[in-house]
């Protein structure tokens, strides 16, 4: 359908992603969301190979130990193709969130209200990530708090993935 | 100082709209709808449409140049532009790429146009139904954030924490444009007013958003044409000149909404230099704006904005944003005095840039007194996002 956020620069999806098997696997949100597809593969399929692994592998620049996320081409430091691929701690502070109350999508028709954070990784140059905030979606939400990776398995869909969500934990 | 600058050379000679409709409600294809706010465009200017030689558009308009000009019998096409940018980030950007195509001395007579049918088309606030997403689109989507609302929420969710913003300064931004909209017959909102009852009552979309801070999705069309300064002199209309504009991005600015997470300065509109460049070229400063008209895809972008363009500061905003403060004729900052994006239409901000025409010219149904500068910003959030400031001939 005709949506400006992809437009026209999407890429037809690759592979039908689409089956997923089994009832709701205790996933946060209900199975029937576009999966996500590690396309193009440079790009993205070390990181969608690490969460299957329950690892976080992000993009570095070998020469100055510089991150980026999202993966890109090049080095934006540098401007070297010479990129490598360095896994991190799974755990971040929320930068930001959003509680979600309106569905925008028939699977979400019963789902909400949801919680969608990002979540900054200082030691990893402060790199950011998007995930759901687990528990309860009422829950007081606080930016500035330390959260943990939790790595969701699909083992059901065709082909199999693994999202990052992110949890709350005590401050050490 | 540079003399690169299209401040006093071009001018708006002519604006066009259709009736507004709710969104998936126009009873006419797009098509139609472009054409005829093109020749409303026209008529007000008091132009003959085939003495149209330029096309300016944005946000990936379906309607192009070479049908328009064939359609309308244009006898000589010299130049066509769209504007990189999804949303309404771009519209300002395009009525600068027409103006400076005219003071370049590419063509005499542009339209910048923007046409809409989402029965025809698709709407805007519908997720994406497909069973993979590839690139960026795959970090986002599979968590539930797949509508403008949910991608610019977390932005403005930081914008309010840094600076202790309450929900209030949203409110009183959405009351404005409700309240100048039922002065103005044009305003899909005419006619049903909101309370401030009726909006902390309405429900959540995405946290900081209610309903009522979320734009419309319409069906119509606009049209704007520029000419030189000189010619725009002796047409029909007073003239509104462009005495500046700008465009850009924050740095680093992620090309696609899926990934905006990653902006590094995420509490941004994206106006901290574009806003700059805009006073420089203008020879301008924020205190010299009668009347502002941003864009409304969400409250809390013009809140960004308005901070950005140096209306106030972050820590002023609870004080500043009062509904007796922002409203014709007599608050200290009109702002989107026709209804704008949420209550008169959302044609992704070309009807806001047909009103900053209008207060020049002293056709608002909420003028403002003595109005000489009027500011009209783009889509915040959404960039490349652009601006641009018309004045009166006593600006110049």
């Amino acid at each position: 359908m005709s949506n400006y956020i992809l437009g026209q620069n999407a890429a037809s999806p690759e592979g039908d992603g689409g089956h997923h098997g089994g009832a709701n696997a205790g996933y946060y949100l209900p199975e029937g969301l576009p999966a996500p597809l590690a396309h193009p593969v440079e790009l993205y399929g070390p990181y969608w190979e690490g969460t299957r692994a329950e690892k976080l592998v992000v993009q570095r620049n070998p020469a100055t130990g510089v991150y980026q996320w999202p993966p890109q081409w090049i080095t934006h430091d540098t401007q070297s193709f010479d990129i490598e691929w360095a896994e991190v701690a799974p755990r971040g502070i929320i930068h930001s969130w959003t509680r979600i109350w309106h569905p925008v999508h028939p699977a979400l028709k019963d789902a909400g209200p949801y919680i969608l954070v990002v979540v900054e990784l200082p030691h990893a140059g402060n790199i950011r990530m998007l995930g759901n905030l687990l528990g309860d979606p009422a829950q007081n939400i606080v930016i500035g708090a330390d959260v943990e990776a939790v790595f969701e398995h699909h083992d059901n869909a065709e082909p199999p993935f693994t999202l990052v969500q992110w949890r709350t934990v005590p401050n050490p | 100082m540079s003399d690169r600058s299209l401040r006093g050379k071009v001018a708006v000679a002519g604006v066009g709209e259709t009736v507004y409709y709710r969104h998936s409600q126009a009873p006419e294809p797009e098509f139609v709808l472009c054409l005829k706010a093109i020749l409303a465009a026209c008529a007000d200017a008091g132009i003959d449409p085939r003495d149209i030689d330029g096309f300016a558009s944005f946000s990936d308009d379906r309607n192009d140049p070479m049908s328009l000009s064939a359609a309308l019998g244009i006898h000589e096409l010299r130049f066509s532009n769209m504007q990189w940018g999804g949303g309404g980030g771009g519209v300002a950007g395009a009525l600068a790429n027409a103006s400076a195509a005219i003071a370049g001395g590419l063509a005499d007579c542009v339209v910048v146009y923007r046409a809409l049918a989402q029965g025809q088309f698709g709407r805007f606030g519908q997720g994406v139904q497909m069973p993979g997403v590839p690139r960026e689109f795959g970090l986002s989507m599979p968590y539930g954030q797949m509508a403008p609302a949910q991608f610019f929420a977390p932005m403005v969710n930081r914008f309010l924490h840094d600076h202790g913003i309450g929900q209030e300064a949203l409110r009183a931004i959405a009351m404005t444009s409700y309240h100048h909209a039922q002065a103005n017959p044009r305003a899909v909102m005419y006619g049903k007013p909101l309370t401030e009852e009726k909006y902390d009552a309405s429900r959540w979309i995405a946290e900081p958003f209610h309903l009522f801070d979320c734009c419309q999705e319409n069906d119509g069309a606009a049209a704007i044409i520029l000419v030189s300064a000189e010619r725009a002199r002796d047409m029909r209309q007073k003239p509104a000149f462009v005495l500046g504009a700008a465009m850009g991005s924050a740095h680093r600015a992620p090309n696609s909404p899926a990934s905006s997470f990653a902006l590094p300065d995420l509490g941004t509109s994206q106006f901290k230099s574009v806003a700059k460049r805009l006073y420089a070229m203008a020879r301008l400063s924020p205190g010299d704006v009668d009347v502002v008209q941003c864009y409304e895809n969400f409250t809390g972008g013009v809140l960004m904005s308005l901070v950005e363009h140096g209306f106030f500061k972050p820590e002023e905003a609870m004080d500043f944003l009062k509904l007796e403060n922002l409203i014709a004729p007599s608050g200290k900052l009109p702002l989107n005095t026709s209804g704008g994006n949420l209550a008169e239409c959302y044609m992704h901000g070309l009807g806001l840039q047909i009103e900053a025409v209008r207060q020049i010219r002293g056709q608002s149904t909420s003028q403002v007194p003595d109005a000489h500068v009027s500011l009209a910003v783009g889509g915040p959030m959404s960039p490349p996002v652009s601006t641009i400031v018309y004045g009166s001939e006593a600006t110049l």
